[in-house]
């Protein structure tokens, strides 16, 4: 491109939109960093509550991160490589879980494990208002995104490479294993930590599934609400800066593989 | 022997156009035949159905007398070099030739000794531990066709193994190829859209227009 092209009205326009939208992001970051001292944050952050939250956050994040990938690849797999009768609504049926409101998320678990199906589950492995909740409330949202990850990774992979590992004796799943799977490493990171980054900012499928009891269910966007909800604010800006700490090392992650998500 | 008979195949959905319309194709044993025609003609569809990574619609293939229209593309004793060779992106040029073998369950000795031949034949002996990223387009199609020849296939179905090297890459190739076919006495199907390919390499050499074939040539 020219630099008399890049002067142009039409890009000089488009410039001004973009700076304008990320100019009032960093606005914003900066506004909730710059609320409460530093001081105050790491006092809150190490308070026996939000120490707890943080953990607990980590762990089901780093637990639904890993079921989601484990779904995601062979249906990201499924839906890349092979045309079949109902395709297209199965494409959108699993986007479903993306554009559903959260808290509908949750009612819908809540009421499935009232159901005989449900009980069924509940009775070997309770989850409703338990840490097994707030994993599936996380997973339920965070695999339709690692899905869409996969299936854009997948996409992007020729599948010639796998047709002569056929042509080589190689059956389909050998094909898969030894010449697909390894190429799409980066990709499965990538699907992995978008599924991680979802799952930390899951609240309303959270709170209706798991509850939010301290010491038990809190994870950190709940220790946001609870705080907010009894006016600390200093608590729940400290804990929303360690929230977008942890997404930028998400993000940077993310962008690092290469990957599109 | 290959035998295509009234293959015939139309992509899935309505109102799709034919690709391929009633060809019919006999190439004799250990001969090295072209078949050349324009970008959508047809000609890598045709290569996809020989080698079982597509169902005909209609049409039977036949290979050495055998009847492999359904079977599957392992066991129909076909070497396959794409286009740009599709080389396994995360696996070693040794892994790459070997993987056949290995499919096949040969024993790693075995495996390491055929490889080391393979690779030699082919000119690649001192790239083995190389991954393919680093290699360039006349290397990887040199080790694509090790890959393809390891398992000693009796067919080998080149998809325009020349297309993305420059000349005097491909003068190297159109020798090297001329000599494996030759050395391993193997029935050779090359699909190009170049005529100097084909009348550097070909024996026989089929035209395919529109998904039909319209010409049959003896070269040679």
């Amino acid at each position: 491109m020219s630099p008399v092209r890049l002067a142009s009205p039409f890009w000089i326009f488009l410039g001004i939109v973009a700076a304008g939208y990320l100019g009032f992001w960093i606005a914003m970051l900066a506004a909730t960093a710059t609320y409460t001292s530093p001081r105050e944050v790491v006092g809150v952050l190490l308070s026996r509550e939000i120490l707890y939250a943080t953990i607990l956050s980590l762990v089901t994040c780093t637990v639904s991160a890993l079921l989601s990938a484990l779904v995601a690849v062979p249906v990201g797999y499924l839906m890349s490589r092979r045309r079949f009768p109902g395709h297209t609504l199965v494409d959108a049926a699993l986007d479903i879980p993306i554009v559903l409101p959260p808290m509908v998320v949750g009612i819908c678990l809540l009421i499935f494990f009232q159901t005989r199906a449900g009980g069924l589950i509940e009775e070997a492995i309770p989850l409703t208002y338990t840490v097994g909740g707030v994993i599936i409330a996380q997973f339920v949202i965070a695999a339709a995104f690692a899905i869409r990850t996969m299936r854009n990774v997948f996409d992007h992979l020729s599948p010639r490479p796998e047709q002569v590992a056929l042509t080589l004796g190689a059956s389909p799943s050998q094909a898969f294993l030894n010449v697909t799977l390894p190429a799409s490493r980066s990709g499965i990171f990538a699907a992995a930590s978008v599924a991680w980054a979802r799952s930390l900012g899951e609240f309303g499928p959270v709170l209706v599934f798991a509850g939010a009891t301290r010491m038990k269910t809190e994870v950190l966007p709940t220790s946001v609400w609870l705080a907010w909800s009894v006016g600390e604010l200093e608590q729940g800006v400290a804990v929303s800066l360690l929230m977008i700490a942890i997404s930028m090392i998400v993000l940077a992650a993310v962008k690092a593989t290469g990957e599109r998500i | 022997m290959i035998e295509i008979d009234h293959i015939s195949w139309t992509p899935p959905g309505k109102g799709a156009a034919a690709i391929l319309t009633d060809v019919s194709i006999g190439i004799p044993p250990a001969s090295y035949s072209v078949l050349m025609g324009r970008t959508g003609s047809g000609k890598t569809t045709l290569l996809e159905i020989l080698c079982g990574l597509r169902a005909p619609d209609a049409g039977s293939i036949r290979i050495d007398g055998r009847d492999v229209t359904f079977a599957p593309p392992g066991k129909r004793g076909i070497g396959y070099v794409p286009q740009d060779g599709a080389l396994f992106p995360t696996l070693t040029v040794r892994e790459q030739i070997g993987f056949g073998l290995r499919m096949r369950r040969v024993p790693q000795s075995e495996i390491q000794s055929s490889v080391v031949e393979a690779a030699e034949q082919v000119g690649v002996g001192s790239l083995l531990d190389r991954l393919p990223q680093g290699l360039s387009g006349g290397e990887r199609q040199r080790v694509a066709l090790a890959r393809a020849l390891v398992v000693k296939p009796s067919i080998l179905l080149l998809d325009e193994p020349l297309a993305s090297v420059d000349e005097e890459t491909q003068d190297g190739l159109i020798d090297l190829l001329r000599e494996m076919q030759r050395s391993h006495g193997i029935t050779v199907l090359h699909v190009t859209h170049s005529r100097r390919e084909a009348e550097g390499l070909g024996e026989l050499q089929w035209r395919l227009e529109n998904g039909r074939v319209v010409e049959n040539t003896r070269l040679s």
